[in-house]
């Protein structure tokens, strides 16, 4: 099983697939990115999963698995023997895994309304609990790094992946929307440019001027199809 | 030998707190529970969850841990008995999907069709039915998610097993039919009655009186 074939479906500028990437990297395991066309779905894709039908999905040999963070556990139990990315004592796992979820289920969504919101209400909301979660993994960040410099301490980790997936996203979030997000976070600040800067992340991380043009499309393409 | 502390903040009908009962059950495990009135949550609560200000909540040993995947994840890798995720990374990382699967799709759809009228009740019939087909797909074959024994899926979908009959039964709709789905239904009834879940099952007669309140709050706010 070791030696079977490693695929990723994905798309560069997924923040999703980011966390995918950086895993694999981290582990140091060699895969073969297939890049899905923006706009279609490739047989492949549908067929690795029906459920879904997004990306990424990691195909190992025969097995397929899809959730960006299911993804990333796997690759941590799987490849065992490389570097940890989950912490290894369970209240600290669990502090992991609630704080990725909550980014995923309460912080990007906040952060994504600031760009696709309307001005006036709806925006200012958005940008309230933007930062007010920001606000809440900076302190997180104190409490998790134990004096290092990724949430994972030392070395990049789980939260580190989960949160730093969103990196660039957040970059372009602040340009477009002409907001302060991470810039008031003295600690997180640091913590992205370490991040962004670590050997597993900086080939793979997407330039925010690539995603910027990328951004621009997607959130014109979304408000035009939400005034139909 | 430390004693060890461990307490359970819930409250008596959610699914989500159930789940942790259970699978403290299945594990052996004593603790206290703490009942809370979630229109008066307590003061532990509040200083337990600060940011979600949400049951379940589990204390071991004075550390808080939220979130009811979180949670069983956190009970499974701490007490290795009556393991409730498989070992093998894979069987591990579809045990997931299928949870995530639960929470983000399944429960919302049976929920829109609960909470629905006319034809936007009839798109959410369609939606939710997809849904279940991929459950029945899924545990077809098998006593329970887990295989022979509860597992994780099992606890994660545990609600469907008494809140899908309640729910029907207020609507008068039947959802989860045992001659479209007879795996699930199976199922369903299998988890139901298993002795180290059923004597935990809510009064009924409280939950139908709870969710008709429920459903008529929401179609008024949306009137």
């Amino acid at each position: 099983m070791a030696s079977d074939e490693v695929k990723l479906l994905g798309a560069w500028p997924s923040p999703y697939v980011l966390r995918a990437r950086i895993a694999l990297n981290i582990k140091r395991v060699n895969y073969e990115f297939l890049e899905e066309k923006f706009g279609t779905k490739s047989d492949l894709l549908l067929k690795s999963n029906p459920v879904h039908k997004k990306i990424p999905v990691l195909i190992h040999g025969e097995n397929p698995i899809a959730e960006s963070l299911i993804i990333v556990q796997y690759i941590d139990e799987f490849w065992a023997s490389g570097p940890q990315i989950l912490p290894s004592d369970p209240y600290n796992r669990a502090v992991a895994r609630f704080w990725a979820a909550y980014i995923d289920d309460k912080w990007y969504p906040n952060a994504r309304a600031i760009l696709m919101a309307d001005e006036g209400e709806a925006k200012k909301a958005a940008l309230q609990g933007a930062i007010e979660g920001l606000n809440l993994l900076e302190d997180a960040f104190l409490k998790c790094s134990n004096g290092g410099k990724f949430f994972g301490g030392d070395k990049i980790g789980y939260l580190d992946i989960a949160l730093g997936g969103f990196l660039g996203w957040i970059r372009v979030i602040e340009r477009m929307g002409d907001v302060t997000l991470i810039g008031n976070c003295p600690n997180l600040l640091k913590w992205g440019e370490n991040f962004a800067g670590d050997d597993s992340v900086k080939d793979v991380l997407p330039e925010t001027e690539k995603l910027f043009e990328v951004a621009k499309f997607i959130v014109a393409k979304t408000k035009a199809s939400a005034k139909h | 030998m430390a004693e060890e502390e461990m307490k359970l903040f819930r409250s008596w009908s959610s699914p989500f707190g159930m789940r942790v009962v259970h699978a403290l059950k299945i594990k052996g495990l004593q603790y206290e529970t703490i009942l809370e009135d979630l229109s008066n949550k307590s003061a532990s609560l509040l200083n337990y969850n600060p940011i979600h200000k949400k049951i379940p909540v589990f204390v071991h040993n004075g550390n808080p841990i939220c979130e009811s995947l979180v949670i069983l994840e956190y009970i499974d890798e701490t007490w290795t008995q009556s393991p409730l995720l498989p070992q093998d990374p894979y069987a591990k990382s579809t045990a997931r999907f299928w949870a995530k699967f639960g929470d983000d799709k399944v429960m919302p759809s049976i929920w829109s069709v609960f909470t629905s009228q006319g034809d936007a009740r009839e798109e959410a019939i369609v939606q939710a039915k997809t849904n279940l087909e991929f459950l029945e797909e899924e545990i077809k074959g098998k006593k329970f998610f887990g295989g022979e024994a509860i597992g994780y899926v099992d606890l994660a979908f545990g609600w469907m097993a008494n809140l899908i009959g309640i729910l029907e039964e207020i609507i008068d709709l039947k959802l989860v039919d045992a001659e479209k789905f007879p795996f699930l239904s199976a199922w369903m009834s299998n988890f139901y009655d298993d002795p180290a879940i059923k004597e935990f099952w809510p009064n009924r007669d409280r939950m139908v009186e709870k969710f008709k309140a429920m459903r008529e709050l929401h179609l008024n706010k949306v009137a």
